[in-house]
């Protein structure tokens, strides 16, 4: 055993044996201790949603609303969101997240409502639903998911898969002359007048992950205000069915979604509103 | 006494809804239900505060009755036949997920677009399970006005009793009639805070609605409490009517609209002294099989009468085990039968024809 050691391995070892550093006083990181279940997730290794589960929990946690907060997960990976946060959820059926949502806040009103959607949920077989409830301006939060892929059935294109870009249906690339062009979705609800606050965020850095702590915070906020409908799009990854390490699938991200799917608030609440 | 008014079908059942301190309804236009939604957001809102919103689909109404059942309110929604047809996935979910639910459809003639005349070719698809897997409605079918409104707050007062969506199944002729109503006293609109309810969570681990369970040993499970409590329904919730079937020698068989020509068929037929007696389902699930056996097992025959081309007759012919002739009378695509025509069809299959 001793020698397969890494020599870093050895290193930390010594420290924490003669130093004892591990003691609360030098935590700098804990997973959220309520709104989150302690439970390994079923993602795959460097998928994007485990970082976004996180920072939800880490926001009800931090703004004290896990009594107020009830999220709708629709068919997709995340249906089994309800699975590691810890706070009252439904499941949907594919596509109707945000009908389901809408359900839930109009006899509800006071309470905040998100909803959780993947690409294929949400600008496919939901596109109705989507496009209805932000023109209604529907007082809830859309966390839009989008790693350009159907990650739960193994890789099929998706209305955001990129041109030319392979998956098991289009497995030449996205001939966009047949199969369309990618859907911005985000950029298609930010022109109408029901939607409030409309961004667009990555986790593939931490300094991303730290953005988008900060969008849904401000989301949540607009919808204690009754605001409108906030719809914040994670451009994500998914290395299993992109067929990559989760390195090469966050460089993939900036260097092919990215430039499609340029990171930014599309939408912004007007200064004197501020 | 109760408030006494001459209403239509649709807008009886509407304003027993807010009478019934219904939260919220979602729904979509469809001759020929379409009065429930115009009278709902007429008058709902301002007198109880409930919620009406007209959704995007069908399909939107009835994922927004999932979501806001989920929350424990009283939810309902209406359609007809095509958009029924709609809301299946949903209904589904709704069953597994066992959320309290009303659900109206306003049977027209199908299949297809169809017609907008009153038909019952949607009894299959009500009783049956007309969405995906093993689940049951329990399916109401009035055939007065008088019975379009008090069938409301009956449905939800079994919806919250099982924990399961409640179906009325009318037709456009009941929805759109005139006729006078009792009208039950206004309900307080009131929030009760139910164990299973997802209203941001309390005391321990959140809440969660849900009918995803991949395990198959988990969802078999599911299934047997389903079941289990599909056969307590069947034990408690039987519904019928039978007018004249000690003495007749002939039982005609009907639901919702047709019963009513049938009970005028059955008068033409004394008057020519033919004993004839009819039987009516009200819950068309759970069926009156034992009921209707009894009602029937020494008489002569049985015609079963139906806008459709011959569904509910095959649990008539459940019920009665071969043990009694059975003869089926249907109209279809919106037609509706005469009092003199299902008179002379009964004359025909056991009388050998009109005297």
């Amino acid at each position: 055993m001793n020698e397969k050691k890494t020599l870093d391995d050895q290193h930390y070892e010594k420290i924490i044996a003669e130093e004892s550093i591990c003691t609360q006083d030098h935590v700098v990181y804990e997973p959220p201790k309520s709104a989150m279940y302690e439970t390994p997730m079923h993602y795959c290794p460097g998928c994007g949603h485990g970082v976004v589960h996180r920072l939800l929990a880490e926001v009800i946690e931090e703004m004290g609303i896990i009594q107020d907060v009830i999220g709708v997960a629709p068919v997709g990976c995340s249906v089994l969101a309800y699975n590691y946060l810890n706070i009252d959820m439904s499941e949907a059926a594919h596509g109707r997240a945000s009908a389901v949502a809408t359900g839930i806040k109009r006899v509800l009103p006071e309470k905040l409502v998100f909803s959780y959607q993947g690409d294929g949920d949400l600008a496919a077989i939901g596109t109705a639903e989507t496009l209805h409830t932000c023109n209604r301006g529907e007082n809830i939060l859309i966390i839009f998911i989008n790693n350009g892929i159907y990650g739960m059935t193994g890789g099929q294109m998706a209305p955001t898969t990129l041109a030319n870009m392979k998956s098991t249906t289009s497995p030449f690339g996205r001939d966009v002359a047949t199969m369309g062009s990618p859907l911005k979705m985000t950029d298609l609800v930010a022109q109408l007048p029901g939607t409030y606050y409309v961004t667009r965020h990555s986790v593939h850095k931490a300094g991303n992950v730290r953005k988008l702590k900060k969008a849904i915070v401000k989301s949540f906020e607009y919808q204690k205000e009754k605001k409108g409908t906030c719809f914040i799009e994670v451009v994500s990854n998914c290395p299993s069915n992109w067929k990559m390490t989760p390195v090469e699938s966050n460089k993939w991200l900036e260097e092919n979604m990215l430039p499609f799917y340029p990171l930014g608030d599309i939408k912004t609440p007007n200064q004197k509103e501020n | 006494m109760r408030e006494l008014k001459l209403m239509k079908g649709n807008e009886a059942l509407a304003e027993s809804a807010i009478r019934a301190g219904c939260d919220a309804y979602f729904g979509y236009p469809i001759t020929p239900q379409s009065e429930v939604l115009e009278y709902l957001s007429r008058e709902a809102n301002q007198r109880t505060g409930m919620v009406i919103l007209q959704a995007e689909s069908e399909v939107a109404s009835i994922n927004m009755v999932y979501g806001a059942a989920g929350t424990g309110k009283k939810v309902m929604t209406s359609s007809s036949s095509p958009g029924i047809s709609l809301m299946q996935e949903g209904i589904s979910y709704i069953a597994c997920a066992e959320l309290p639910c009303l659900l109206v459809n306003v049977n027209r003639g199908g299949p297809g677009l169809g017609t907008i005349q009153p038909a019952q070719g949607d009894y299959f698809q009500s009783v049956k399970g007309g969405g995906h897997g093993d689940y049951k409605l329990i399916v109401l079918a009035p055939s007065t006005v008088q019975e379009m409104s008090d069938f409301v707050e009956l449905s939800f007062e079994l919806a919250f009793k099982y924990r399961n969506p409640v179906m009325i199944l009318t037709d456009g002729a009941l929805g759109q009639m005139m006729e006078k109503v009792e009208l039950n006293p206004q309900k307080e609109r009131k929030h009760v805070e139910l164990e299973w309810a997802t209203t941001g969570r309390k005391n321990g681990n959140g809440r969660v609605i849900t009918s995803l369970h991949l395990k198959s040993e988990q969802m078999e499970q599911i299934n047997i409490r389903l079941q289990k409590k599909y056969r307590e329904i069947e034990k408690n919730e039987i519904r019928y009517e039978a007018v004249n079937c000690d003495d007749a020698d002939y039982i005609i068989v009907a639901y919702g609209l047709v019963a009513r020509i049938c009970h005028k068929a059955a008068e033409l037929a004394r008057a020519k002294g033919i004993k004839v007696g009819v039987f009516r389902p009200i819950t068309l699930f759970p069926f009156p099989y034992k009921e209707l056996f009894e009602n029937v097992k020494d008489k002569k025959g049985i015609l079963d009468v139906e806008m459709n081309a011959g569904q509910m007759v095959e649990d008539v012919r459940l019920a009665v085990e071969g043990k009694v002739q059975v003869e089926f009378h249907g109209r279809m695509g919106g037609v509706v039968p005469s009092p003199e025509e299902i008179l002379e069809k009964l004359e025909e299959k056991y009388l050998g024809g009109s005297k």
